[in-house]
């Protein structure tokens, strides 16, 4: 093994017999470009809808109900996509998120959210992980778009003034504390399985016999 | 003959009388009954926050606010998001009334009771249109106060 990599290092701490000192740099610069190029445009493939929703866990659960929300369509047409709210923009950040997203790719290969129960059974886990994530970057990914600065306040109704001037103001509270569920449809929420600022009051229960699926 | 001239003068006269006077109605406008009215334009719901007084004894409060988009179902209510009592401090919402916590034998409960659950089967957002047909109801709006819990159960 170790003899192995000792070849390897000599051959690599050589100089090089038969290519020139030009080809090897402009040659390493131009590879270099086209390697990055690709990296970057390949990643940039993955952040996009079509990507999201080509398999039928994306496409028949979250974004068929992101559809009816003021995400998907509005008055002024502008849109928020799976990754604008998903992915963070910064690149590190991002790096980070598509190595974690690696599990979601073991969860496609074993079918983890493969049918709607499935899907359902383990909704809430998915759900509090996005609000982790959220609630630690204070809601980065909204700020994105939404920034407080440009808030007008004159422009929102009375209650959000309330809720805005003052929790927001003063970074008591973050955006997703109180808009979870924008997007999507929220799953239950077990009383006392909530973080305190989860919206989840208790939901009144029938009886587990006298309960469909 | 002489019926017959009659006949065709009342028919002149309800036929002229139908040319004076083209088809009218308050919920389709001139269009004819043959053929299909234009929808009429959706307007946003209306959201200044100023409630409304009753109408008449015991009527649900109608909602001052948008509320299109909220989640009603088995797994979360919006509305109870603010208005459940718990949460009027924080929201500084109109908490639902007490008598919503009570269930149908008279058990104090401490979470919405499951009939009152589904707040849109009587409590609706209002629309900026004038009615289509006038109205002269007049109504018993003295009554503020919300119904009183039931004091027991009832016989079953």
């Amino acid at each position: 093994m170790l003899k192995t990599l000792r070849r390897y290092w000599d051959i690599i701490r050589r100089p090089s017999l038969h290519y020139s000192l030009g080809f090897l740099t402009i040659g390493g610069f131009i590879g270099g470009i086209v390697f990055w190029g690709g990296f970057n445009t390949a990643m940039e493939a993955t952040n996009t809808e079509v990507f999201c929703t080509g398999c039928h866990e994306m496409r028949d659960n979250v974004f068929a109900e992101l559809k009816t929300t003021i995400h998907y369509t509005n008055r002024s047409g502008v849109r928020a996509i799976c990754s604008n709210c998903h992915v963070p923009h910064n690149w590190t950040d991002k790096m980070a998120r598509k190595m974690q997203a690696s599990k979601e790719v073991w969860g496609k290969i074993f079918g983890t959210i493969a049918t709607q129960e499935k899907f359902r059974d383990k909704r809430l886990e998915l759900a509090q992980h996005e609000w982790a994530r959220l609630k630690s970057n204070d809601s980065l990914e909204c700020r994105n778009c939404h920034q407080f600065e440009s808030m007008d306040f004159t422009r929102q109704s009375v209650r959000a003034q309330n809720m805005h001037s003052t929790y927001l103001a003063s970074k008591e509270k973050t955006c997703i504390d109180c808009h979870k569920g924008i997007a999507h449809r929220l799953p239950f929420i077990p009383p006392g399985d909530a973080p305190t600022d989860t919206p989840g009051q208790a939901v009144p229960r029938a009886p587990d016999a006298a309960r469909s699926p | 003959m002489k019926r017959r001239a009659v006949f065709i003068a009342l028919l002149a006269a309800v036929l002229a009388a139908a040319q004076a006077e083209p088809f009218f109605d308050a919920a389709r406008g001139r269009t004819p009954i043959d053929k299909e009215t234009a929808p009429p334009r959706l307007l946003n719901q209306i959201n200044d926050d100023q409630r409304l007084p009753r109408n008449y004894r015991y009527q649900p409060p109608v909602i001052p606010h948008r509320i299109d988009g909220y989640q009603v179902d088995r797994n979360f209510n919006k509305c109870l998001d603010c208005h459940a009592r718990e949460k009027s401090d924080f929201s500084q919402a109109v908490p639902v009334s007490e008598t919503h916590y009570v269930d149908r034998d008279g058990k104090v409960l401490t979470h919405i009771s499951r009939r009152r659950y589904f707040c849109k089967q009587c409590h609706v957002a209002q629309e900026p249109v004038a009615p289509l047909v006038g109205n002269a109801f007049k109504g018993d709006a003295g009554d503020a106060t919300p119904l009183p819990a039931p004091a027991s159960a009832p016989a079953r």
